[in-house]
């Protein structure tokens, strides 16, 4: 019915599963639902959150709204919007903006936005530059945080220097340090982030309205960089592939491989071999630290931890470049394009004003947008995965000392929360130096069980894409550029299946037209899956994923805007892409026929089976 | 050769008082490379020659411009009567061999041609000037195609046009027509492009489109057409609004067009795949790059597949309205002024 009052359900309404109330219960409290949230949007983060949490991870969460929050709100005082609240309910993280709506507030902030803001613009260069050391050092600081470890006696050196602290207190300062370094790189995260959308909304804007029917992606291919730094793994991966030709080792890769086995076989095939091994080494360090996933899980590792995508896309490759394809990555070509592109459509405006008015705004947009593409390899990339992998120091220390029980392994560590593992810590200080066994190894077991189970019961369950009445307008920049959300998608959301279940709409994020079979690749750990010529159907992909673009014909995701990741890495393939289906995963079921039309943003399911078969577990 | 033809390939828009609008267009296209079905323009000198034998056996411009556009019944009498006298006047003799002649050049292999009017004036290529029987399809005979010459003459003398005329108070002495005499496409599809969008003016895109075989049957509105927008620069296709295209017009045996019914996949089957859309908007560009203005064009593609253009005439609607158009954005010294727009709050 069109002319009923749509909404989604009420906070209020959404049950915890049973049987996992305690799970529910041990997330902070600041994160739990109330009633009054009713009163209140929320929309599900799907986008950096797409799968149920682990109870540690929540810091990602965490550290990213108190920062994002803290620029918004008080450092750059955004006039129209303060920070981004956030809620969990069946390990599904919900947000939820705080608009600012008094006219008289909204003139105060504005005065403090233009002299903050504006100081941002005028010297972004320094400050990025100033940005990219003051990242590098934090990097540093984080890799050169040392292994927390507990020795059955003090070394004599400890004595003999007057040191005076024993290793159980360099526990806490190390895991503090580690917390603290995480929450100081979300902050650097956010210094420039909202400032460089805002800069390249602006031009949007004004592209919409000098060109109504304008796609999104033509604005987004005008404003694109062409050295950020997050196409560089990707590029490494073809320099590898090239060398293996010209070592003569490419027999080596084949599909689906055994990687420590090729490992070895290259270390034991003579110089060639072993060149090629120190040209992986090259390869790794930085450029193998970028995340297989968004960076947002402890589980999605980088290249470094799992060669898997890179060895992944090698034999694809190397059967280009033996074949004569040209792989390289046509930059000279891409800038050219750019070029023509924005000077075409400057051409067709017709006043020596307008002119005027887009010189100002592209050259604005392209002056902020190297940090907005560049900044994920730094923060969501390297430093996410390092410190993850710090916290698996600790998930080592406490698995060896018994927290974990005898069928424990490291990575339990991460079904506590950042609280409970700091009070663990204290657990395994206070036995160490007591000289007993901590209370962790008895207390810890059943409950790293029971949110095992959780996780895997709340993957089970689909849940709204939001929550509560829709309003009518939303205003917040944050929520309009980095989720993509406007009160046209919202509605659309609402329509969902009401009048076509075999269409699905989203954005148009590179055009062309294809048919093929649907993969529905829900992890990384999936990607073998995929073969040539596939439709890649996931939740969101990021630039990592781009190595398989190759093999695809075209791509699908849940989540994700024309600047997305997936549709920068898109153009970049000629792949073509709708992005922000909202419920591709869902309403796709693996091996379906389907037809992308990248041009128009519609997937269109071909096959015949109803698509109800398909589970459909949420009750909204 | 007579004054009274005039190939394509040596006019141009500048020639529009002898050639019309018309002819002008055509010709001015040819010369530019465009792929336009080859042809002639009948001139307004064999138009104005004829309409001298006329007049001298009966005045024909004075009772025009002693009509009372208001009365209908008298408008109705003098129409007939003088599409009946330009029906039966002969042809000077010059002008008939001459145009003959040129249609036997034209079509050596007896291929049949299209005849079209084409009006000299600006406003007169306004529908209501020019009346909508002014074209004639697949016309096999250089004397049907005479025939059909007059016939476009004689709609000069329609009621609508002589009264759209009378309303005016435009001087009869300036009124006068050419002739388009042109091969005629035995299309696969055809149709019309806009080279900006009519429902928002956008100049970043183009408009197509197009029916199975004339676009007769677009233009018509008989059939309803396929449309795509395609981007201009990007030549990204973001609306494909495919049809139930019904029936389509195609050559009768005899001369003239008969309309075809589809059955099946040929009524939902698109008109024109990817590769033709890009093919129509490089010509679309080319040609608006020509006239240096968006263009309202006929196309049509002939059975290999080539596109060949029918028509280009600039685009009116949108084009007032950009006269009068505000800038986009309140021009600003500091584009950071223009941020605000977004992080100020939306209207």
């Amino acid at each position: 019915m069109s002319d009923a009052p749509k909404g989604f359900p009420l906070p209020s309404s959404l049950k915890v599963v049973p049987g996992t109330e305690a799970a529910q219960a041990a997330y902070p409290y600041y994160t739990q639902f109330v009633p009054e949230d009713d009163e209140r949007f929320w929309f599900y983060n799907s986008m950096h959150f797409p799968e149920p949490m682990h109870h540690f991870d929540m810091i990602t969460a965490e550290a990213a709204y108190c920062a994002l929050g803290a620029f918004n709100t008080r450092v750059h005082v955004l006039p129209t919007a303060k920070g981004i609240d956030h809620r969990i309910i069946n390990g599904r993280v919900y947000i939820g903006g705080v608009a600012v709506t008094d006219p008289d507030e909204i003139a105060e902030r504005v005065g403090e936005f233009q002299q903050r803001a504006f100081y941002y613009y005028e010297n972004w260069e320094t400050l990025y530059d100033q940005w990219k050391v003051k990242m590098k050092a934090l990097i540093a600081d984080a890799q050169a945080l040392p292994v927390p470890t507990l020795p059955d006696y003090e070394p004599l050196e400890t004595t003999h220097t007057g040191k005076g602290i024993a290793a159980n207190h360099d526990l806490l300062k190390i895991y503090q340090q580690q917390v603290e370094g995480y929450h100081r790189m979300w902050h650097h995260h956010f210094e420039f982030l909202l400032l460089g959308y805002g800069a390249y909304m602006t031009f949007f804007d004004f592209c919409k309205k000098a060109f109504p029917e304008i796609s999104d992606q033509a604005i987004s291919r005008m404003v694109a960089g062409m050295e950020a730094e997050i196409f560089r793994p990707d590029e490494e991966v073809k320099r590898l592939a090239r060398r293996a030709v010209e070592l003569g080792v490419d027999a080596h890769f084949i599909d689906n491989a055994d990687i420590d086995t090729v490992l070895a076989d290259l270390d034991k095939v003579g110089s060639g071999g072993k060149e090629w091994l120190a040209e992986l080494e090259t390869s790794r360090n930085p450029w193998f630290n970028v995340s297989s996933g968004d960076g947002f899980y402890h589980y999605h590792r980088s290249w470094n931890d799992d060669l898997s995508m890179p060895f992944a896309a090698l034999p694809g490759y190397i059967e280009k470049i033996k074949a004569g394809t040209n792989i390289e990555r046509p930059t000279a070509q891409l800038i050219e394009e750019r070029e023509a592109l924005v000077a075409d459509y400057r051409e067709l405006l017709d006043t020596d004003e307008d002119k005027a008015t887009y010189d100002q705004l592209i050259g604005l947009a392209h002056r902020v947008f190297p940090y907005v593409e560049g900044h994920k390899f730094y923060c969501e990339h390297w430093y996410t995965n390092l410190f993850f992998n710090k916290i698996r120091e600790f998930g080592r220390l406490l698995l060896k000392h018994g927290f974990f029980g005898p069928d424990g392994v490291e990575e339990d560590v991460f079904h506590l929360t950042q609280f409970e593992l700091e009070s663990a810590i204290i657990d395994l200080m206070l036995a160490w130096s007591i000289g007993i066994d901590g209370r962790g190894p008895t207390y810890w077991p059943p409950i790293v069980a029971q949110r095992k189970a959780a996780i895997a019961e709340w993957a089970l369950h689909d849940t709204p894409p939001a929550l509560g009445n829709v309003p009518d307008a939303i205003d917040d920049p944050a929520i309009n550029m980095l989720w993509g959300i406007t009160r046209e998608n919202l509605d659309k959301w609402l329509d969902d299946g009401s009048e076509n279940d075999k269409e699905l709409k989203g954005f148009a994020a590179c055009s062309g037209v294809v048919e093929g079979t649907a993969r529905i690749v829900k992890s990384v750990q999936e990607i073998g899956r995929l073969q040539q010529g596939d439709i890649l159907v996931c939740q969101v992909t990021n630039p990592t994923w781009s190595p398989i673009f190759q093999k695809i014909s075209a791509a699908v995701s849940d989540i994700g805007g024309s600047m997305s990741h997936m549709a920068i890495v898109a153009r970049e393939y000629g792949l073509p892409a709708v992005v922000g289906t909202g419920k591709a995963t869902s309403r796709i079921k693996d091996g379906q026929r389907i037809r992308v039309d990248g041009g128009r943003g519609v997937v269109t399911i071909l096959d015949d089976e109803p698509v109800s078969e398909q589970p459909v577990l949420e009750e909204a | 050769m007579s004054d009274a033809v005039a190939w394509f390939a040596d006019v141009g828009i500048a020639d529009r008082p002898t050639v019309g609008g018309k002819g002008g267009s055509l010709g001015e296209l040819t010369q530019a490379g465009i792929a336009v079905p080859p042809g002639f323009v009948v001139t307004t000198s064999a138009f104005e020659g004829f309409l001298e034998a006329l007049e001298a056996r009966e005045p024909v411009r004075t009772k025009v411009e002693a009509l009372d556009p208001h009365d209908l019944g008298a408008a109705t009498r003098l129409s007939e009567q003088l599409r009946a006298r330009v029906m039966n006047e002969p042809m000077p003799g010059h002008v008939e061999s001459a145009i003959m002649q040129a249609m036997r050049e034209l079509c050596a292999d007896g291929q049949p041609v299209a005849v079209r009017s084409s009006a000299t004036t600006e406003d007169a290529e306004d529908a209501s000037f020019a009346g909508l029987q002014d074209t004639f399809l697949w016309v096999l005979t250089p004397e049907d195609m005479a025939l059909k010459v007059r016939e476009c003459w004689g709609s000069l003398y329609s009621v609508e046009s002589m009264t759209y005329r009378r309303k005016q108070d435009f001087p009869e002495s300036g009124v006068a027509m050419a002739v388009v005499v042109q091969r005629m496409v035995d299309a696969m599809c055809a149709g019309v492009m806009f080279t900006r969008s009519p429902t928002t003016g956008d100049k970043s895109v183009i408009t197509i489109e197009g029916a199975w075989g004339l676009g007769s049957a677009v233009v018509s509105g008989e059939v309803t057409p396929d449309r795509w927008v395609v981007g201009k620069i990007t030549g990204d296709i973001s609306v494909r609004d495919i049809s139930d295209k019904h029936a389509k017009q195609v050559p009768a045996p005899g001369g003239g067009i008969v309309e075809v019914e589809l059955e099946g996949a040929d009524r939902t089957t698109p008109c024109l795949t990817d590769e033709q859309l890009l093919a129509l908007r490089e010509v679309g560009r080319k040609v608006e790059r020509h006239y240096g203005k968006p263009q309202d064009i006929e196309w049509a593609l002939d059975k290999a597949g080539d596109v060949l253009l029918l028509q280009s005439r600039p685009e009116t609607v949108w084009s007032v309205k950009d006269a009068a158009a505000k800038p986009i954005a309140d021009p600003t010294a500091n584009p950071l002024a223009h941020v605000m727009n977004i992080f100020g709050g939306r209207k």
